[in-house]
């Protein structure tokens, strides 16, 4: 065996790895060279026939040219290896723009998300959320909130009856009642729901959505309202917005008041939206009157109380600059996906 | 109330601008409602709550100027006329309570023909009052003044003599609306020795009333108590200017000057002679006079600021209220007679608070008690939303009464509570079920080119059973058009009874992963298509398509499906227990059943579970087929099988004894036979 031989089927071997175009055609190559029967394989086979002092010398000679062939197989195995994933990757490529296959999303309606911001809100302040009926009776609705029957302020809610006297609740103070009857002050409660006028027009709907928030506790005044709607409004609405409280008038509290928030169309300029006030009224509240607390079996000299109430449909449309009431109730799905 | 701002200015001039005064009245507690500019005057619309009945005149709204501007109040004086002849009439008051004063006089020899002076006119055309005859325009104009609702009665039509008492039953009146009212004892009339002259203080009757052609009159100015006339006014269902007033309540001692004033004017303006007031009082029936006490330390409470007692009593001062005071902490009011609103110290503070300015009254945080809130009923109601929301439905909100005949048509047994007041006929009825607003819904979607309507909501419905009312509340959804929204890779199919099945137990999972559906019927619902939704006995609540006949008769051209769960009954589902997960392996097997297709799936469940012993720890169906190579009538059914051992690995043998047990119950039990 010469020198001449060895190079010449290394040469061959190195020409056969990298003509291979595949794993497959490498590994043909390896066995070709490599295997049992390969060329080298033979070569020191051959070594037998060798005179014995040459056999060492010559046996380096081939293991030296059988490494060498290793380490160029297997740098063409990887080569070959990383272009197949590379092929596998670029024939697997899709196209990432198409739709998500889907069941399709639902959506909550505004008003359900308003109030679930508003719960999450006061719960945060300690505040229970309590549930009363919508088909209410007369005392829950009206006299033990200081509304007896020949009051003036029954005019200033129209009201649902049935024929036997029950009636849709028109505010939800009822539960405020029923919840001051059930349980020890102090107590700190809210109730939203339903609520009923008979007003179908532009900015009314004969059925809309309240929320009423109640605190009793003993060394309660004017000052804690304001600030905690302040608070509250600056949290809802997301920034520090104008608040105003101007004298109002409620038959269950005395002091009430209005409260008004800068508008948030106009940033307080005045347009068409606050009547050119630059305010928007946006809840009623007030000192509980001693006269409801009294009829509630809490005594007014140890306990004091506020109360508000709010329009959560107003609320949701100012959140969302939804520009029409009755749209709330249209339950248009091109309106509701929006949300 | 509307008025002329020139009209005001007679009686109080801040020297204001409009813009300044209507915002300084609004943060007062008088909003305006709207400015009204004119070439040399102004009309103002305020808004008066019901507790300020002393504003409702140009006396009562300037006085209340005055006191949120401190500019001076200047009441032009009106002298008594001074009679010039003797003719008076006898008045009797048999309901003192409803009428603790009434004056009356007679004026003989007006004319009524001769036109309103324009001043009078115009300021009641500002006001919204239209212009009727000289007398009745000048009646109304000192009510617009003074606050003071009087009535003219043709004296010629009066029999003898003026009597106030409670009408009798069955008595009828025509009034001046051209309204003709049957009267009751409840109702306080005016009337003569015959007949009823006017229903009092709401409204005069029309053959009393003065015509045109009237010379001789009687003028009446009383003070009817409030609630009397809330009464009758609600009683008989009549509005008038002069009601309104009186049941907010009028000053019970201005009467007198009202009816000079009157007299004045129409003396003036009409001509004639006036007799002498006839005036009957009852002391003990006015209103007493109020004295409220107020201590510094109740401001200080009610408010949470200490105010200077100079600023109290200068309000005091400024609301015409005289007190006295002991060392100022604590001042005893005077109430004055038209201040109806005040009676304790709650509505004296809130004076001082309204004209000392809420927004003068600073903020301070609140300290309060941590309360842990009170085990109770889980509330799974937004669990289930944000389920459903994230299965495809869209929340709708809907008006809680609905047309009577879907109403009857969806829920026929079931009577629902009516309104006796509703806003339309399509309103006028309280909903049994939710079923009403989603179809609506659903057709108010649909004819708006939507395909694929997935609808629910959550709401209470209103029912009577034996008289009791319940109102529960329920969540329900509607699926119509496609089960999935139109894509590519997906065929489109329409949605069916498993599609909406498999949305219920998926969205209920969380709260209850056993759900039972039994075969069931409702008149709203298709009686081949409809399962009752149970955990446990309990029925919580239906699932079916719609009935065809319905669907017929609101012309709905698509398969739809409903359900509704009761929201009651998901609030005391029991929570999970856990139970131990086995480590050894599991081992199914699957078996195709031939199977007469009346059998439902839920027996052949049950039986399989019963026959296959303890450790069979699942059982599903994976495929249903009936048509080609199955005998008509039946079907195939695919069941999975899965047993597992809780402490040790399953042998064949047991596998092998538990589904031989499994085919023979099967066969034995429900005819059921092997697909070979």
């Amino acid at each position: 065996m010469d020198t001449q031989t060895l190079a010449d089927i290394l040469q061959k071997a190195t020409a056969a790895a990298e003509a291979a175009s595949d794993l497959q055609a490498l590994q043909s190559c390896r066995v070709e060279y490599l295997g049992k029967k390969g060329l080298l394989t033979e070569q020191l086979k051959s070594l037998g026939q060798l005179p014995p002092d040459e056999r060492p010398a010559a046996g380096q000679k081939i293991n030296t040219a059988k490494v060498a062939l290793e380490v160029l197989l297997t740098a063409r195995e990887s080569v070959l290896k990383e272009s197949a994933v590379s092929a596998q990757l670029a024939s697997e490529s899709i196209d990432v723009t198409l739709s998500g296959r889907t069941i399709g999303v639902g959506s909550l309606h505004p008003v359900t998300k308003t109030m679930m911001e508003l719960k999450s809100i006061f719960s945060q302040m300690g505040f229970s959320f309590m549930e009363g009926p919508e088909i209410e009776d007369d005392y829950h609705n009206f006299t033990a909130l200081n509304i007896p029957p020949m009051h003036p302020a029954r005019a200033m809610q129209d009201t649902f009856y049935f024929p036997d006297g029950l009636l849709l609740r028109t505010h939800m103070s009822p539960v405020q009642i029923r919840t001051m009857k059930e349980t020890r002050p102090p107590l700190r409660m809210a109730a939203m729901g339903k609520v009923y006028r008979h007003d179908f027009d532009v900015t009314h709907t004969p059925m809309f959505h309240q929320m009423e928030c109640l605190l009793i506790d003993k060394h309660i005044s004017f000052t804690h309202l304001k600030w905690l709607l302040k608070e509250f409004l600056s949290t809802f609405f997301e920034a520090h917005i104008p608040v105003r409280f101007r004298p109002g008038y409620f038959p269950f509290t005395e002091p009430s008041a209005e409260v008004d928030i800068g508008c948030l169309n106009c940033k307080s300029k005045g347009c068409r939206i606050c009547k050119q006030t630059g305010y928007l009224e946006i809840l009623g509240c007030g000192m509980v009157h001693p006269n409801v607390l009294t009829m509630a079996d809490i005594d007014p000299k140890h306990f004091r109380g506020f109360a508000w109430g709010l329009g959560i449909d107003r609320l949701a449309m100012l959140k969302y600059g939804i520009p029409d009431l009755r749209s709330l109730f249209e339950n248009d799905l091109r309106f509701l996906k929006q949300f | 109330m509307k008025l002329s701002e020139s009209w005001l200015q007679e009686w109080v001039n801040p020297h204001l601008s409009r813009e300044t005064l209507c915002s300084k009245l609004a943060m007062s507690g008088f909003e305006i409602e709207e400015v009204q500019l004119l070439a040399d005057d102004a009309v103002i619309d305020f808004a008066i709550t019901p507790n300020r009945g002393d504003c409702l005149s140009v006396r009562g709204m300037a006085r209340e100027i005055s006191a949120i501007t401190e500019a001076d109040f200047t009441a032009p004086s009106f002298n008594a006329v001074t009679p010039t002849i003797p003719d008076t009439i006898a008045v009797r008051v048999e309901a003192p309570e409803s009428c603790p004063r009434y004056t009356a006089r007679i004026i003989r020899g007006l004319s009524n023909t001769i036109q309103t002076p324009v001043e009078i006119r115009d300021r009641l055309q500002k006001s919204g009052l239209n212009s009727i005859s000289l007398v009745v325009d000048i009646v109304n104009y000192v009510m617009l003044e003074l606050g003071q609702p009087m009535h003219a009665f043709d004296l010629d039509t009066i029999h003898r003599e003026v009597i106030i008492r409670h009408a009798k039953p069955q008595e009828k009146i025509q009034l001046l609306d051209g309204s003709e009212k049957t009267l009751d004892t409840e109702t306080v009339c005016i009337a003569d020795s015959e007949k009823p002259l006017a229903i009092a203080g709401v409204m005069g009757g029309l053959d009393s009333g003065v015509r045109s052609l009237t010379t001789h009159i009687l003028l009446e100015s009383a003070y009817f108590a409030p609630t009397m006339i809330a009464k009758q006014r609600q009683r008989h269902l009549l509005h008038s200017d002069s009601a309104y007033r009186f049941e907010r309540g009028v000053d019970p001692t201005i009467q007198r000057e009202a009816i000079e004033r009157v007299t004045h004017l129409l003396l003036t303006h009409a001509g004639g002679s006036a007799g002498p007031v006839v005036e009957v009082v009852h002391e003990t029936s006015l209103p007493p006079l109020k004295t409220i006490t107020v201590s510094a330390k109740a401001v200080k409470e009610l408010l949470g600021i200490s105010i200077d007692a100079a600023v109290i009593e200068s309000i005091f001062t400024r609301l015409q209220c005289p007190f006295t005071t002991s060392s100022h902490e604590t001042w005893a009011i005077e109430v004055p007679t038209y201040r109806f609103d005040l009676a304790i110290p709650e509505d004296v503070i809130e004076e001082i608070a309204r004209l000392y300015g809420y927004e003068n009254i600073p903020t301070q945080p609140l300290e309060a008690t941590l309360q842990a809130p009170t085990a109770g009923e889980a509330d799974h109601t937004a669990a289930l939303r944000d389920r459903l929301c994230a299965t495809g439905y869209h929340e709708v909100i809907s008006y809680s009464f609905i047309d009577q005949k879907l109403q009857t048509l969806l829920d026929p047994a079931q009577p629902a509570v009516d309104l006796l007041n509703p806003i339309s006929t399509e309103m006028a009825v309280m909903r049994t079920n939710l079923f009403g607003g989603l179809i609506n819904t659903y057709l108010y979607n649909h004819s708006r080119q939507q395909q694929r309507i997935r609808l629910f909501e959550i709401g209470t419905c209103f029912t009577r059973t034996d008289g009791v009312l319940h109102q529960v509340q329920k969540i329900a959804g509607l699926s119509g058009g496609a089960v999935a929204p139109a894509q590519w890779g997906t065929a489109s199919r329409a949605v069916d009874f498993y599609d909406v099945k498999g949305d219920i137990e998926s969205t209920l999972h969380p709260i209850c992963n056993k759900l039972n559906f039994k075969k069931e019927s409702h008149p709203a619902l298709h009686p081949g298509q409809t399962a009752g939704i149970y955990v446990g006995d309990q029925k919580i609540g239906v699932l079916g398509v719609l009935h065809p006949q319905i669907q017929q008769t609101l012309d709905i051209q698509e398969k739809i499906v409903l359900f509704e769960l009761d929201l009651n009954f998901i609030k005391f589902i029991n929570q999970p227990i856990y139970k131990e997960i086995s480590k050894f392996p599991e081992i199914r097997r699957d078996l195709a059943l031939l199977v007469n297709q009346t059998v439902p799936v839920e027996e052949i469940q049950d039986r399989i579970r019963l026959a296959a012993g303890s450790c069979l720890c699942d059982v599903f169906v994976f495929d249903v087929y009936q048509g080609k190579g199955i005998t008509p009538g039946h079907k195939s059914i695919a069941v999975g099988l899965v047993w597992q051992h809780p402490t040790r690995t399953l042998v064949d043998d047991e596998i092998n004894v538990s589904l031989a047990r499994v085919v023979a119950e099967l066969r034995e039990q429900l005819g059921i036979t092997l697909r070979s």
